[in-house]
């Protein structure tokens, strides 16, 4: 599906309902991973209540949303996430969730493997343990293996492995490709974006220009890996990749944090992109009605990328990317292919980044292996 | 992943839309999923939404867009339906 302009310029304005809706279900994780974009790691008292959490699947479902990208925190964490999800599949609301696998054991990954219309994907940072466990601390890249098995020994079917790129994973892309064709597993490639604790480490980890060149050329020729339409910024190297090729946010794509509030993307849980909570009047009045909503639905100014030729490839990059490094929505991307953002960042000298407004980061370092 | 299992597209037969899709009107059309090979579609029209919603209720393709389309348009729609049956997205009856 290349891109289709007129239908691109409608989903700018907005769709009745979100396609990609994401829904963390806890703050809590059993993990520390140093790129978290959500911060998670200690529980909110806050969080939605079953009860809360089951009405808000009703309201999904009535708004003929297809499906939810189910993420946390470790989602699995929740004493309720089968009872959650299961509900969810009853009332014919897809559901797409990420997990760390570490409470994939076998009774876990049969029950998984019974629902329908459920995708799992397996994150890992790395595909040896070594470069796995740097980012997401050790023993992750075992239990990860570990889930990976037992999803297969239950006859899942073909569960996606998700990587996000770094400047030490983009580097085993062909492993990568192997450890998922070794379990008929499907490869999910995603962009590392500044957000969460991802603020902290986005300058040292985020792939160099020369390393996305390559990364682009090898998506190109693999259509078949998924990579979530998060690297949309590299099309302005040549033919566009795979997906709407456009920043959804508020238009196509939102975030229900696991407190309920509704954010543009996941990528920007901040004050600044948060359009209300679900609480208030349930998800569909702030989807169709919030003010932040409407204004990132009015047609955008290309800015500085208004003179660029591949402005249409690449819209200007991702709007989370631009802000939490610092840049206006008006800059181009801080990892445009050529080079304009980290120009427009040096050019500001005295770089202001907002910081993620919650953080539920645990305050001391963890370790699975010590469980 | 269920790739499409649903034959040649003859349109003298009759079809109706996959029940596991799922159909949401937009102000362009509808958008259509199908939960089993999970692929997202455009109907890029509101006409094209009402034939989709009405083909079982005729005893061919043909018919049905005989039914709904102005004349000039019926290739277009038929050619519209093709690509829905290649998504997976119809079933024969
Ligand atoms: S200048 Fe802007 S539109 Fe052009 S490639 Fe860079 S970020 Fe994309
Ligand atoms: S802000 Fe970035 S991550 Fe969020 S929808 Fe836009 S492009 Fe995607």
């Amino acid at each position: 599906m290349g891109a289709d302009t007129s239908l691109r310029d409608r989903f700018e304005r907005g769709l009745a309902a979100p396609i990609c809706l994401t829904w963390e279900l806890t703050y809590a994780c059993n993990l520390a991973c140093t790129h978290c974009l959500s911060s998670s790691g200690r529980r909110d008292p806050k969080e939605l209540t079953t009860e809360e959490a089951l009405g808000i699947i009703d309201e999904i479902a009535d708004m003929k949303v297809f499906y939810i990208n189910i993420g946390g925190g470790e989602p699995m964490i929740r004493r309720d996430f089968f009872q959650l999800i299961e509900h969810a599949v009853d009332r014919r609301v897809g559901v797409k969730f990420s997990t760390n696998g570490t409470r994939i054991d076998r009774a876990a990954a049969q029950r998984l493997a019974s629902i329908d219309y459920l995708d799992i994907q397996v994150s890992v940072d790395g595909a040896d343990a070594l470069t796995n466990d740097r980012i997401r601390g050790t023993g992750s890249y075992v239990a990860a293996r570990r889930a990976m098995d037992n999803l297969a020994a239950a006859d899942f079917g073909p569960f996606k492995i998700s990587v996000v790129m770094t400047r030490e994973s983009v580097e085993q892309l062909d492993e990568f490709e192997q450890l998922a064709a070794g379990y008929g597993a499907q490869l999910r490639l995603t962009r590392l974006r500044p957000s969460g604790r991802g603020v902290d480490v986005w300058n040292e980890l985020h792939p160099s220009l020369a390393q996305n060149r390559r990364l682009y050329r090898w998506l190109v020729e693999r259509p078949e890996v998924l990579t979530g339409d998060s690297f949309f910024h590299l099309s302005a190297l040549g033919d566009p990749l795979d997906g709407l090729n456009l920043c959804g946010a508020g238009r196509v794509v939102c975030l229900i944090d696991p407190v309920g509030e509704v954010y543009a993307c996941p990528f920007v849980i901040h004050d600044e992109f948060r359009a209300g909570n679900v609480r208030d009047a349930g998800f569909a009045a702030v989807w169709t009605r919030s003010e932040l909503f409407e204004s990132l639905r009015e047609p955008e100014s290309p800015g500085a990328c208004g003179s660029c030729g591949s402005y249409d490839a690449c819209r200007g990059g991702c709007m989370a990317a631009k802000v939490f490094t610092g840049l206006e929505m008006t800059d181009p991307d801080p990892e445009c292919v050529f080079g304009h953002g980290e120009a427009a960042l040096a050019a500001k000298g005295v770089v202001h980044r907002p910081t993620p407004t919650p953080d539920h980061s645990r305050r001391v370092p963890v370790s699975i292996s010590a469980r | 992943m269920t790739t499409s299992t649903t034959g040649v597209f003859d349109t003298s037969a009759p079809w109706s839309l996959s029940e596991q899709v799922s159909l949401r009107d937009e102000s362009f059309g509808a958008l259509a999923y199908h939960h089993g090979n999970r692929r997202l579609v455009f109907l890029k029209s509101p006409e094209l939404v009402a034939l989709v919603r009405r083909l079982d209720e005729f005893e061919s393709v043909d018919d049905a867009v005989e039914a709904v389309a102005p004349a000039h348009e019926r290739g277009r729609y038929t050619g519209a339906l093709r690509s829905l049956h290649r998504s997976g997205m119809l079933r024969g009856r």
